[in-house]
């Protein structure tokens, strides 16, 4: 495989994450636990969608790749890259912080290996996430120590979510087929590299939280690869609704 | 958004009348002589206990309005279509709820909390903007409400941001400028459904017809007919007259509406050359109080989803207040 082949399979998977967990993250606007928190839902909904918005003009504009609205808004699920994580619904709360506090902590690994990439527009692009993501971290890092050490219940569902989100979690990880080539070019170090350094990251988090990381026995690939659960595409139909009632007219 | 202009009040007037025999007349005098010469009231002066209650129910309204109000559009986040509607409609509904939380403070400083007006809200003691009872049925629903009613509700909130209480003018400033932008994005989708293709046109032409009598609705009874506006005008509570501000909003919107090549469902519409008024057919106002009785094709469900917020969240609340069981419990050491 080419560069020219392997970058656009780079940018289109985390490109895709972001917008289906931006997506997911906008379903809290008016549901969230406190009013203070629908905010901070909503915010990071327009972070994501916005840098999903960002990687699909590169793509568009380096790579000969269609208008951006047209390859959000009308692609089937099977051409969709996202991993797992960011296609389950968003279930209740516990599941929606703990899903955003491990994928913003992997966002925050990628894109600071971006920051470095030979790709010079993923370069420029991740100097200006970088500074985001820093507070979408810290967000979910104060979230899960506060419920954390407020007593059994809390702490208790709190684990909950880390059991059911941690092999999911482990997808945003899938290697990708030309990792070698994007390794060796330099565009960035590569799932594992990634991998190691997030896992890092999190668990003195995890820890001083006292939770329990599972053992990562079985990530769930297959996102990657355009295997998804059958939550992705009830999402792509609501998503395009409006949208492709005339894909040609302006809206 | 969405205060509308009216005030819902079911304890009548004979409970207003005995309160105020209560206040101490000479404090009474000098309290509304500041409010005749422009002072703003704080929340430590003295006021009536009237006023107070009047003010309590008034921002305590328009707060469940904007909480309320985020839904019917907040349905439509998942839908909108293509990402510049998408993020502006995720931004729009976030600034809605923050809306309510500005409301809610500003009303606590009257020594109601946010947990008791949400319990109030809940129960159906407390009410919110009629409007928001009525379902958003398509893409072209969510342009209406951004446009129009936005529109409407700028009108009461201008109105109402030169009045007398210092914490909910301060907010009202705030709010009603976030909401000329509101008011732009929903402008700027209206028009391109208005310019688009027959069938955006059609699907417009349908919203508008569908929601006309909730905006005529949402300022309130006619004048004639309106409960004990005299001592809240006084008092700078209530700022226009709901026939005044229904007036404004016709003569700002109608216009803009006519000249893009719609229609509104009423032959009687028109401004009468003489007295410069508009003059309208008298929208169905039982069919106003049955949906404030709770009876609207959406009252149901907006409350079940604010339930379900509350409920859903309780364990997150009670986690936030648990700070003597954190301080206890023994952290591992990382």
């Amino acid at each position: 495989m080419q560069l020219e082949q392997a970058l656009p399979e780079l940018l289109i998977k985390i490109a895709d994450d972001e917008l289906i967990i931006g997506h997911r993250n906008s379903e809290w606007t008016g549901l969230g636990p406190v009013m203070e928190e629908d905010i901070a839902f909503s915010s990071m909904a327009q972070d994501k969608i916005g840098h999903a918005w960002a990687l699909y003009r590169i793509l568009q504009e380096h790579f000969n790749g269609s208008d951006p609205d047209q390859f959000a808004f009308m692609r089937e699920a099977a051409d969709f890259k996202c991993c797992h994580l960011t296609e389950m619904p968003i279930s209740s709360y516990d599941f929606s912080l703990m899903r955003h506090f491990l994928f913003d902590h992997a966002e925050t690994v990628r894109y600071q290996s971006f920051s470095q990439s030979s790709f010079t527009p993923l370069q420029q692009l991740a100097a200006k996430i970088k500074g985001e993501l820093k507070y979408h971290t810290l967000h979910a890092d104060a979230w899960i120590l506060q419920l954390c050490t407020a007593g059994a219940e809390s702490r208790g569902r709190m684990q909950q979510a880390l059991d059911n989100c941690f092999q999911l979690a482990g997808g945003i990880f899938e290697p990708g087929e030309a990792e070698t080539l994007l390794i060796d070019e330099k565009v960035y170090p590569g799932e594992a590299a990634l991998y190691q350094q997030w896992l890092n990251n999190i668990s003195p988090v995890i820890e001083k939280a006292g939770l329990t990381i599972p053992a990562m026995t079985a990530p769930v690939y297959g996102g990657r690869k355009g295997q998804h659960t059958e939550h992705l595409q009830q999402l792509l139909n609501e998503m395009g609704e409006v949208f492709r009632l005339d894909p040609e007219a302006t809206w | 958004m969405y205060g509308g202009g009216y005030i819902y009040d079911d304890s009548g007037r004979s409970r207003q009348q005995e309160e105020q025999l209560q206040d101490d007349p000479v404090k009474l005098a000098a309290f509304e002589a500041r409010i005749a010469g422009g002072e703003k009231i704080e929340p430590g002066d003295w006021m009536p206990a009237e006023y107070r209650r009047q003010l309590i129910r008034l921002i305590e309204q328009h707060a469940h309005s904007e909480i309320i109000g985020a839904l019917p559009e907040g349905t439509w986040i998942t839908r909108a279509p293509g990402f510049k509607r998408k993020l502006a409609l995720i931004a729009k509904v976030q600034d809605e709820i923050g809306h309510g939380q500005l409301l809610y403070n500003a009303a606590e400083t009257l020594g109601k909390s946010r947990e008791a007006m949400i319990n109030d809200l809940l129960s159906g003691k407390s009410k919110y903007s009629n409007v928001f009872n009525y379902p958003a049925e398509t893409w072209a629903d969510v342009t209406v409400i951004g446009f129009l009613i936005d529109a409407a509700a700028i009108v009461n909130q201008v109105a109402n941001a030169k009045g007398s209480y210092g914490p909910y003018c301060r907010a009202l400033e705030r709010i009603c400028y976030e909401e000329s932008f509101h008011l732009k994005q929903g402008h700027d989708a209206f028009i391109e459904l208005a310019t688009g293709t027959p069938a955006q046109k059609a699907m417009l032409q349908d919203a508008l017809n569908r929601w006309w009598q909730p905006i005529m609705h949402f300022f309130g009874p006619p004048d004639k007919v309106s409960a004990h506006s005299e001592k809240l005008m006084q008092w700078k509570v209530k700022m226009a007259s709901n026939d005044d501000m229904r007036n404004q909003f016709l003569e700002a919107y109608v216009p803009k509406i006519w000249e893009l090549g719609l229609t509104l469902p009423d032959p009687l519409l028109k401004k009468n050359a003489d007295t410069g008024k508009w003059e309208f057919s008298d929208p169905d106002w039982d069919l106003f109080f049955e949906v404030i009785k709770g009876n609207g094709p959406c009252n149901k469900e907006r409350l079940n989803v604010r339930k379900w917020a509350e409920e859903h969240g309780r364990w997150i609340r009670k986690a936030l207040m648990r700070e003597e069981e954190r301080e206890r419990t023994a952290l591992p050491v990382a």
